[in-house]
């Protein structure tokens, strides 16, 4: 056990308290004037170059922008092939999607708490909640009537032929076998129109809502949202992550996250994300815990910005004189 | 009934502690050792008086409630205060932190005020990010989006989801800030126990025995 003396000879010996001269110092005026003009700057900002608020993208203003678009990407929600269908935990159980650190998935570890299925969820969930469509209601009763195989293939077929018809333009898909899926499509494509998805697709299913889960993954499935953010600057080769729509200073405190995005391997890396986080994680660690750090913790002494800082205090000492202050005063 | 002898009971016991941790005197200063004269210096007090401006802005967005800036004028004004307070609280911090880093100015018994003002630089990180996903507007929708990835790889978006509106804004105007605010309070009676790190001497064999101390004298005591 350590002794109570011995501990507080070495506190004193690293403390060192300081026993030269002291200066009139003015918290309270100085935190007073500090508020002032930090206030009164803030103020000006805001009056000269206000705030961005760009309107937000909404299903029905993406099937009425795109609605090629937003067929294509309910093809994919419907043949488990976008982008949520095939994410992996927090949202689906799809093997092998989760990304690891080397052997080790955290995010298969955390696993699905947030299950979606984006047939039923997003594709033949709204259209069970659209009345007086004989067509729609025949569609749905072939589909669920049918194996799920024989959805699998039409659901596959009706994607491809999309993808390959010009400009995904579902009236120009050629002929084929894909049974209800054009009905549902466009009926889907119809509910999205008139603003019904958007609400469909909100958790839950209760009046007050404020999960955005499910309408997000659906629209950032396509491509719409993407080619939105790239216009304003926002892609993850724009350095996004650190932007903000228009001419704003945005997250700059985010560069050295959205760097690592920039290079390899974490560019190319399909375990890029994970392989961020883990590296940002030991540099935030390292900046918590410079002072043990030996190396880092001594880069203060060998490059003296010190000496820049203090060159009113060092100037009055010079160097030929050992640092040795007058008595302490009153304080 | 027995009257408790003075200092015998909880309430004396903090009390005592607290005056002899943070006397009054040392708590609220008007005097500085000599060496206190830069304007590095300002950039803490600018830091902290940044803070109240941001959370008194976004308080007032707050009382009105998260939608009411798209619709009002004022409203998008006081939005415009939040934002260019927080940036300005962001700048006033990184340039705190750099002069922190090269005064080493963890030596003298002075690591826990390090650690402290460390994490609330990183929890600022996160309180401003979940403002971005709180805007309810483009912005939010893409940056939410594109985040999830990275919270989702390592398993913490499974529990904070940056998909959910609610989830996120309760993270950015209650949680969040109460641990700044906590850490910050932390990190100021530091500064006022330890007082303000001096200058190296100028010994050149002077080189880690201030932070080896430290660690050997038990820094967080």
């Amino acid at each position: 056990m350590r002794s109570g003396r011995r501990r507080h000879s070495r506190e004193n010996a690293a403390t060192s308290d300081w026993a030269g001269r002291y200066r009139e110092y003015d918290l309270v005026k100085e935190f007073t004037i500090a508020l002032v003009v930090v206030s009164l700057l803030t103020g000006v900002l805001a009056l000269v170059f206000s705030s961005p608020d760009i309107k937000q993208v909404t299903i029905s203003t993406w099937s009425h922008a795109d609605p090629n678009d937003f067929t294509a990407t309910a093809a994919t929600e419907l043949d488990g092939t976008s982008g949520t269908a095939t994410y992996g935990a927090p949202y689906t159980h799809t093997p092998g999607a989760a990304q690891a650190i080397g052997s080790v998935s955290l995010q298969h570890i955390a696993g699905v708490t947030h299950p979606i299925d984006t047939v039923t969820d997003f594709v033949v969930g709204p259209l069970d909640q659209v009345p007086g469509d004989p067509a729609l209601t025949t569609a749905l009763t072939t589909w669920k009537a049918a194996p799920a195989a024989q959805q699998q293939t039409w659901a596959t077929a009706y994607d491809n032929a999309l993808q390959n018809a010009p400009s995904n333009d579902p009236a120009k898909v050629a002929t084929g076998s894909y049974g209800p899926v054009p009905v549902m499509l466009g009926s889907l494509l119809t509910l999205a129109r008139t603003g019904g998805l958007d609400g469909d697709l909100l958790l839950h299913g209760g009046f007050f809502q404020t999960d955005y889960t499910q309408p997000l993954l659906f629209i950032a499935d396509g491509a719409y949202l993407a080619n939105q953010a790239d216009a304003e600057h926002l892609g993850g080769e724009q350095w996004g992550m650190m932007n903000e729509t228009g001419s704003y200073p945005g997250q700059a405190w985010l560069w050295l996250y959205t760097f690592w995005y920039q290079v390899k391997p974490f560019s190319t890396s399909g375990n890029g994300d994970a392989l961020v986080w883990v590296v940002m994680a030991i540099l935030s660690l390292g900046l918590v815990l410079v002072p043990f750090i030996p190396g880092l913790r001594s880069i203060p002494r060998v490059i003296p910005v010190h000496r820049l800082i203090w060159r009113t205090y060092y100037r009055g000492f010079p160097a030929a004189q050992p640092d040795i202050h007058p008595a302490r005063p009153e304080r | 009934m027995t009257t408790p002898s003075v200092g015998s009971n909880w309430t004396a016991k903090l009390r005592n502690r607290a005056l002899g941790t943070f006397p009054p005197d040392q708590l609220l200063p008007d005097k500085q050792p000599i060496y206190v004269a830069s304007w590095i210096y300002v950039f803490g007090v600018l830091t902290i008086t940044a803070f109240l401006v941001v959370l008194v802005s976004g308080g007032l967005l707050a009382v009105e409630g998260p939608q009411w800036w798209h619709g009002s004028s004022a409203g998008h004004f006081v939005n415009s205060l939040h934002l260019w307070s927080v940036e300005l609280f962001m700048a006033f911090m990184v340039i705190h932190l750099w002069g922190k880093f090269w005064m080493a100015a963890w030596r003298g018994r002075r690591v826990l005020t390090w650690i402290t003002g460390a994490i609330c630089f990183l929890t600022s990180i996160g309180t401003a990010f979940t403002g971005y996903l709180v805007q309810s507007n483009f912005d939010s929708q893409f940056i939410s989006t594109q985040a999830k990835d990275g919270l989702n790889s390592v398993g913490i978006g499974a529990y904070f989801n940056v998909l959910n509106f609610g989830q996120m804004l309760l993270w950015h105007i209650v949680l969040l800030p109460l641990v700044i605010g906590l850490f910050t309070v932390v990190h100021v009676l530091q500064v006022r126990r330890r007082g303000v790190v001096p200058p190296f001497e100028r010994d050149p064999r002077d080189t880690d025995t201030d932070a080896d101390a430290d660690v050997d004298a038990g820094v967080l005591g």
